[in-house]
């Protein structure tokens, strides 16, 4: 069938560079060329995973080069459900910046946000980890001009500090992948597999790739960047930050641990699993004490972020299950979060948690979205967050390594405490009133909307682990799962 | 061969002291200076391990190099701009330590 033959995930790549491009040219054509490029985009990830259910895992060789010289692209299970979460929370945003940007704003906005997704994109499809460096830079260059676009000191600062980080992080990196380079003369990642040897070169590069992605993850305590970032910029720019741009540096660790460093050691995994559940109660009592909401949703993905690394001690199919789930379900639940604080702040001009002062009779839909991710975040039935900690739950238990759960039930209840603070206050009149402006009913309904996929994600869970599946991204059996 | 290790080990070296300037200076202008000195680091070290081994240097590293070279410079520009931009806000080149208000 010719529709097949289509290379869907190049198209992926390509697309949101054109319409990158396309907005920088013509900023007055800028929000109906990303709308219709993020269409585009959306409609390329379901060809691609057409592709995949059809024909299995797939690899291109880019300009026709093979592994060695060239760079290759693949695309499995991993790939496309990373693709489908960007183009599923990047529709969302699309359609909620039309109403919360003005004309100025949004000249801006759409060319870096494109820029943003291609980067994305290839980082999720890239087979070599000189290429994956590229990537990562890409991302944190736009990223890094997104936060400085709500301008002011605060934005500024966070965006310097979040810049100089994320440089740290990919230089550290770099030098990973120049060991690993000259100890097996390849940088494509399935001919590192198959070469890789455990020497003294590989364990400084494992350390060095490690840390610098660790480092751009914001995993405890390494995330000292990250709240100040992620609240600082415009609400669907700290939405996608949180949603997506974390979880590109977690992808890439998840890769290579899954692929190069097999016999990285059960000490490192229970290191990052010890350091992912204190990231897990920091981060969650940290946004206990938070007075601003936008602060406060920050710190809640620096505990969030805690729960992907729990699976590393697990190593079992059912863990990184459970925490691709953690990562799908956040990626929803976090935008809707943001998108809602957002609505807030454009509704009343500011965050401060104690004078929502019964915003819910404004803004109903809004709450009611907050509330919704909220349940996913802490894991009640029957949000994609529960499936997410019944799998972690399930594989900690199998792997007889309970008092991980604990870290996961605690997690949950810090998570409750504050989502219910919240919504507290929204229904509480408090002593200075708002100085109310209508917000656009678009970015209301965009906010519900992600919320409800949060929930969805948990009621489809069986077609989501089958895509999972193709190519079989976990290996074909666990070592407990 | 020798040769070789000795400038990836200068690399190494380069990384270290741009790292350990990155920590201790306050001032945007050296911070940003410090990861100029730690990624010309890096690419002395695939430079110099791509001549490792006997006859033609490794291309693929070289070229390798090039991308590292572009992506350093516009991130130094990217942040050269966003330096005078936190400058102009706040009237000082350094990052402010108290948290969002």
């Amino acid at each position: 069938m010719l529709a097949l033959d289509i290379p869907w995930g190049v198209m992926a790549i390509i697309l949101p560079l054109a319409g990158a491009m396309s907005c920088f040219l013509w900023p007055r054509c800028a929000l109906p060329l990303g709308l219709v490029t993020a269409l585009a985009i959306v409609i390329c990830v379901a060809g691609l995973g057409w592709q995949l259910l059809e024909q299995g895992a797939q690899r291109y060789a880019v300009g026709g080069w093979g592994a060695p010289l060239g760079i290759d692209l693949y695309a499995d299970g991993l790939t496309l459900l990373m693709l489908m979460m960007t183009a599923v929370v990047g529709l969302g945003i699309s359609i909620y910046s039309c109403g919360y940007f003005n004309q100025d704003r949004a000249r801006h906005f759409w060319p870096l946000w494109m820029f943003l997704w291609a980067a994305l994109n290839a980082l999720f499809l890239s087979a070599d980890i000189f290429n994956l460096y590229v990537t990562l830079e890409l991302l944190g260059l736009a990223a890094v001009a997104l936060v400085a676009l709500a301008g002011g000191a605060d934005a500024l600062t966070g965006a310097m500090r979040y810049l100089l980080v994320s440089l740290l992080g990919s230089l550290c990196y770099l030098l990973g992948v120049a060991l690993l380079y000259h100890s097996f003369g390849s940088v494509d990642i399935a001919t590192l597999a198959e070469r890789v040897e455990s020497s003294p070169a590989v364990w400084a590069a494992m350390g060095l790739m490690i840390t610098g992605l660790l480092l751009k993850t914001a995993l405890f305590p390494l995330h000292f960047w990250l709240p100040s970032a992620h609240a600082s910029a415009p609400a669907p720019v700290s939405a996608l930050l949180s949603a997506l741009v974390v979880k590109a540096s977690f992808y890439i660790l998840l890769r290579l641990w899954l692929e190069i460093f097999p016999f990285a050691g059960a000490a490192l995994a229970q290191l990052l699993g010890l350091l992912g559940a204190a990231a897990v109660l920091w981060g969650g009592l940290q946004a206990l004490r938070q007075t601003r909401l936008k602060m406060l949703i920050a710190y809640s993905t620096v505990a969030q972020l805690g729960y992907l690394f729990l699976a590393f001690p697990l190593a079992s199919i059912t863990g990184w299950t459970g925490a691709l789930y953690v990562l799908l379900s956040h990626a929803a639940a976090k935008t809707a979060m943001f998108m809602a604080a957002g609505n807030i702040l454009y509704f009343g001009g500011h965050d401060r948690i104690v004078d929502l002062d019964r915003v819910v009779q404004h803004l109903p839909l809004t709450i009611t979205a907050f509330a919704l991710a909220g349940i996913s975040i802490m894991g009640l039935p029957p949000s994609g967050g529960f499936i997410a900690k019944w799998l972690l739950l399930e594989a900690a238990i199998r792997s007889g390594q309970w008092w991980w759960g604990i870290a996961l039930i605690l997690g949950g209840l810090l998570s409750a405490a504050w989502v219910f603070k919240v919504v507290g206050y929204a229904f509480t009149r408090s002593e200075v009133p708002h100085e109310a402006r209508a917000v656009p009913a678009a970015m209301e309904w965009t906010a519900l909307l992600m919320a409800v996929v949060a929930i969805l994600l948990g009621l489809f869970v069986p077609w989501l682990l089958a895509l999972m599946e193709i190519g079989l991204p976990f290996g074909g059996e666990g070592s407990a799962g | 061969m020798i040769p070789a290790f000795l400038y990836a080990l200068v690399g190494v070296g380069l990384f270290t002291l741009g790292l350990y300037a990155l920590i201790i200076h306050a001032h945007l202008l050296r911070k940003i200076l410090a990861l100029n000195v730690m990624a010309s680091g890096v690419f002395l070290v695939l430079v110099a391990l791509a001549a490792r081994t006997q006859g033609m240097p490794d291309p693929v590293a070289h070229a390798m190099v090039i991308t590292g070279i572009v992506v350093a410079v516009s991130a130094t520009a990217l942040a050269l701009v966003l330096m005078l931009r936190v400058r102009i806000a706040t009237g000082r080149a350094e990052l402010a330590k108290e948290p969002l208000e």
